[in-house]
């Protein structure tokens, strides 16, 4: 990108000011480290090399897992009644992708950090909504109505491009008349598929995923990668292009080249939420992000869910599932008898420890980077002012989220920046191993310099870095395996062990997960009566 | 250096330090009279100090009987330093001291004492080089000269081109001038001259950096822009606070905004706070959101039957500033001595969220809604709370810009209120330095009822108080938006509405 002139000077300046005062800059440091998820313990279930259990233990349905899946079914069977479970989690608190933290500044999310509004066939996730406070009742029209103060305040998003911040994500300054065009007509486009009806009479593109139209003229789309298609219909406009491609990357943790055209034009077309007091676009979030969503769903089970439990063996037998675990806290192995399993770990999990489970191949994951920065200064710039999401156009991250954003406290003179980078770069494998090799300070270097960027001399406002690494951060929608082969294997149950996971829909969303655990209670309570 | 030239250059000192000693004095009384208000009696005081201060100094001058010279020079760097430090001192600790008096005449009098030792040492100094009839006739009438030029260049060129401080500091740096030159000059006469040059030398260091830094003492280039003279700002965590003097009238800026001119707020105060409360004879307990001047508060007091008013403003430098400044006490009654007011320093939103107690009467007087952190406190989303701390029969009334400039942001927020349930009442009054005001009364029930206003007021009567509900077709009503979180409507019509109005 060809560099400002604002942002010459401000290099041009400090270089001056090392210069004067005689000595190289030191590096930048601060304080912080990388955290989760418990990798260590996460291999060695890899390895297997746990002992055997020396402890045996009841009850009605082990939930392995403790993401948004998870806590759906353990959400879903405490409504139904089946009060008598127990849910497993390898980290110490629950959450998953919607981990979040917490420091005195603000909390913060780790992870998936806002649900957009729930369209009308999302029934579990509205029924959630309604339940945890997020929707009171609806209106004349029926559409759902929403509570204010949870709903992403105004300025939602910005973006920095040619040397400013403007309003929204899709590039406005220095465009041409085609590049609008297309624009143009690539919404008009989206909004088609939107509407559309496929020839069984389903919405084209749907969420949950799964009830989207099986027209095979739709599905078609899935074969292609999104910037096939995009090039296809003609859509060469260098904006639009990154545009797209920053969403695919936002929700897939990876680039419009990688993934699938039907997936691409999903993210687009999928949204058909209401609601009362806001736009359809509107999104429901909350300063740790989904970690609400998490600790609301999981404060309820109390002692039933339990942290620091790495399962590494699930068997069935005559009369139930074997859940084998170690403790980490109290360092051995334990065996909880089940009449029945809702395993909503990620798939590549639980084929290692599912007995006789058949694995899948060609499933990706994407390696994301989130850090979270405690500044004491909340950051501005020229143009539009600081939003809730603020993304640079032709950086390798996604931008930051301003964890204060939803504080109604009018000025707050510090922040948490939550800052999203998925490593996409290359192939997963190699990305995560680079990952691993990077210490505090590398991570510190490629953080500060990306925000430097817009935010020159940021770091000097820097109070705390912390960084966490997502080895497999989101399955990732790759041509063919939305409606191929390898995902309709992962459907069906196991004996009693029921699957619950967004990497059975192809998307790592909020409401597939939701919905697969509350779905995946249901059918395990209709298996094992 | 000749003996005349010698004598030269002490009568020029006379007249040096005869302006300087005058520009001293009336900048104390400048200051006193901004500060403390009622001109007369200040500039009075402070000229009465200073001349009887400038006796204290000339009776003391009987004590120095050796080192003449060195006296003198020493005499002029102090001078030079308390007299042109004087002005960036007092506005510097107007608001950190509780009795501002006492500092002003300490050091009026510290001056003053000072300056009446000069002319008594330099007449003896001179006695031995001039006749007795000369010395008197030339120092005198350098003296008045110097006097006239002060009292000229004072109001003509300092104070309009140099504000007060650097006045001062001006003036400060001629005065210690002097003192170098004459030790220049007399170099051999004066003992321990190199110790000398060296306080001289640090004074002037001093005062130079004072005056090129006395902007950001008293900003400058802020009473440029105000057209007004800043006698206090200060930046706070939550904004900036300035107040202004110019003539007789005070005005108080929250972030370059004016938030009221002693001349009309009453007009603006009373307006928002006695439509609502003249109907609601029942009323006990009101609560006040914003207003850290203690302007409303004011006249929420003038109804005796209330219990409490409790009063939660973001700044405490605010409030504080309200409570203890007299030239503010004044304006406000001493509004937050009174055992029925409770303030509070926390954000109104927040703190809403956890009060429990109910209200008769709410005021939201929070600044203009313009940046999205102000917008939040004029949605639904804090109405709806707003409403939960009010009592069914009571009312709440909300400051809504100007509904002549800005008539989409006004009726907006009478939408946003409209779509929390509750009725509104729309009205506007004139006051003169914002121009067409808008209010509007907001309740959970349509407000009824006789007007009761308390004596004393000076812009609402019974008589005219209908025809503040009446809007002329230029602010008639217009359709928008509801003014929600997730949108903040609001802060793009005000953005829109008064950038058009103000590029005029």
């Amino acid at each position: 990108m060809k560099s400002t002139r604002r942002e010459f000077l401000a290099t041009a300046g400090a270089g001056a000011a090392a210069m004067l005062t005689g000595c190289k800059k030191p590096r930048p440091r601060f304080s912080g480290s990388i955290l989760g998820p418990a990798l260590a313990a996460g291999h060695r279930m890899r390895d297997g090399s746990f002992p055997p259990p020396t402890e045996t233990i009841e009850a009605g349905v082990a939930i392995v897992g403790g993401g948004i899946a998870g806590l759906a079914a353990a959400h879903q069977l405490d409504k139904k009644g089946a009060r008598d479970f127990l849910l497993l989690e390898l980290e110490r608190d629950p959450g998953g992708n919607a981990a979040c933290g917490r420091n005195a500044v603000s909390a913060y999310p780790w992870g998936a950090h806002y649900v957009p509004l729930p369209n009308d066939e999302a029934t579990e996730v509205l029924a959630l909504f309604e339940e945890l406070g997020i929707t009171r009742g609806r209106d004349a029209n029926g559409a759902p109505i929403y509570h204010e103060e949870y709903l992403c305040a105004d300025p939602m998003e910005r973006l920095f491009d040619a040397g400013r911040w403007q309003e929204g994500l899709l590039p406005q300054l220095g465009i041409g008349p085609d590049d609008r065009r297309q624009y143009e007509r690539f919404f008009a486009e989206m909004e088609t598929f939107r509407q559309t009806l496929g020839a069984d009479g389903r919405h084209a593109f749907a969420i949950p995923l799964d009830e989207s139209s099986r027209d095979e003229a739709l599905l078609a789309l899935d074969q292609a990668t999104m910037a096939a298609w995009m090039t296809k219909r003609g859509f060469t406009s260098k904006p639009l292009r990154w545009h797209v491609d920053y969403c695919c990357r936002d929700d897939y943790g990876a680039g419009m080249e990688n993934i699938s055209a039907w997936a691409g034009v999903h993210y687009f077309a999928a949204r058909r939420g209401r609601a009362a007091n806001a736009d359809h676009d509107a999104v429901v979030t909350w300063p740790e992000g989904n970690g609400w969503l998490a600790r609301r769903l999981a404060e309820p089970l109390g002692q039933r869910v339990r942290g620091g439990c790495v399962v590494f063996n699930l068997e069935q037998n005559n009369s139930g599932v074997a859940v084998d675990f170690f403790d980490l806290a109290r360092q051995r192995s334990v065996r909880l008898r089940a009449r029945g399993v809702v395993c909503a770990a990620p798939r590549f999990v639980a084929q290692r420890i599912v007995r006789g489970l058949a694995p899948v191949t060609g499933l990706e994951y994407s390696p994301w980077m989130v850090a979270n920065v405690t500044l004491a200064l909340l950051p501005a710039g020229r143009g539009a002012p600081l939003a809730w999401d603020n993304v640079v156009r032709g950086s390798a991250s996604l931008g930051y989220v301003v964890a204060t954003h939803q504080n109604l406290h009018p000025v707050p003179h510090e922040t948490v920046l939550t800052h999203y980078w998925p490593l996409d770069a290359s192939a997963p494998p190699e990305e995560r191993q680079r990952a691993l090799t990077r210490t505090h300070a590398d991570w510190c270097d490629l953080i500060v310099a990306d925000l430097a960027r817009v935010h020159p001399g940021i770091d000097a406002h820097i109070r705390n870095l912390d960084v966490w690494l997502w080895g497999h951060g989101m399955v990732r929608p790759v041509p063919g395996f939305i409606w191929g082969e390898t995902r309709q294997r992962m459907q069906p149950p196991h004996g009693a062990i029921v699957f619950a996971h967004s990497d059975m829909s192809g998307i790592s969303i909020f409401e597939e997960a939701f919905t697969r655990g509350t779905r995946a209670a249901d059918s395990l309570l209709a298996l094992i009566s | 250096m000749t003996e005349r030239g010698l004598r030269l250059l002490l009568l020029a000192s006379v007249f040096t330090i005869a302006t300087c000693g005058l520009i001293y004095e009336l900048i104390a009384g400048t200051i006193a009279s901004y500060l403390l208000g009622d001109s007369v009696l200040q500039f009075s005081t402070v000229i009465g100090v200073y001349l009887f201060a400038m006796g204290i100094g000339s009776w003391l001058s009987r004590y120095v009987e050796k080192n003449l010279l060195g006296v003198f020079i020493q005499v002029e760097f102090l001078i030079a330093l308390f007299g042109g430090s004087a002005a960036a001192v007092l506005f510097g600790l107007f608001a950190h001291v509780s009795s501002f008096r006492v500092l002003l005449y300490a050091i009026v009098l510290l001056i003053g004492t000072l300056v009446g030792l000069e002319i008594p040492l330099l007449l003896r100094i001179l006695k031995d080089r001039l006749q007795f009839k000369d010395l008197i006739s030339k120092v005198f009438t350098f003296d008045y000269i110097g006097a006239l030029l002060a009292s000229l260049l004072f109001p003509l060129v300092l104070v309009p081109h140099f504000g007060l401080a650097r006045s001062g500091f001006l003036f400060g740096i001629l005065n210690g001038g002097v003192g170098l030159v004459a030790l220049w000059a007399l170099w051999d006469q004066v003992p321990r001259a190199r110790l000398l040059r060296i306080n001289g030398v640090a004074v002037l260091a001093l005062l130079a950096c004072g005056f090129v830094f006395s902007e950001r003492i008293v900003s400058w280039s802020e009473a440029a822009a105000f057209g007004e003279d800043v006698i206090f700002s200060k930046s706070t965590p939550y904004q900036r606070i300035t107040l202004t003097r110019h003539a007789d009238d005070l005005r108080l800026y929250l972030n370059g905004n004016l938030q009221f001119s002693a001349r009309d707020e009453y007009r603006y105060h009373e307006a928002l706070v006695h439509p609502g409360l003249a109907r609601l004879p029942h009323a006990r307990r009101v609560l006040v959101l914003g207003g850290g001047d203690g302007l409303a508060v004011r006249e929420i007091l003038r109804y005796p039957h209330l219990e409490s008013v409790t009063l939660v403003d973001l700044d405490p430098a605010m409030t504080r500033l309200f409570s203890t400044q007299e030239v503010l006490t004044r304006l406000n009654h001493s509004a937050f001595a009174s055992s029925k007011v409770h303030v509070v320093n926390a954000d109104a939103f927040t703190w809403l969220k956890d009060n429990r107690e109910m209200f008769d009467f709410i005021v939201a007087d929070f600044p203009d809604p313009s940046n999205f952190s102000i917008g939040k406190l004029y949605t639904t989303a804090f109405y709806q709370r707003a409403r939960t701390a009010l009592a069914q029969e009571g009312a709440m009334v909300i400051q809504c810009t100007s509904p002549f400039v800005a008539p989409k942001s006004f009726w907006c927020i009478d939408e946003t209120l409209r779509a929390c349930g509750l009725v509104t009442e729309p009205y506007h009054a004139y006051v003169p330095s914002f121009g067409e005001w808008g209010f509007i009364l907001a309740s959970p029930r349509a407000l009824g009822g006789p007007w009761r206003l308390p004596p004393g007021l000076r812009f609402l009567e019974e008589k005219n108080v209908a025809s503040l509900r009446e809007f002329p077709p230029d602010m008639a009503r217009v359709p928008t938006e509801v003014n929600r979180l997730n949108n903040q409507a609001l802060v793009r019509y005000f953005e829109a509405e008064w950038a058009r109005y103000t590029h005029q």
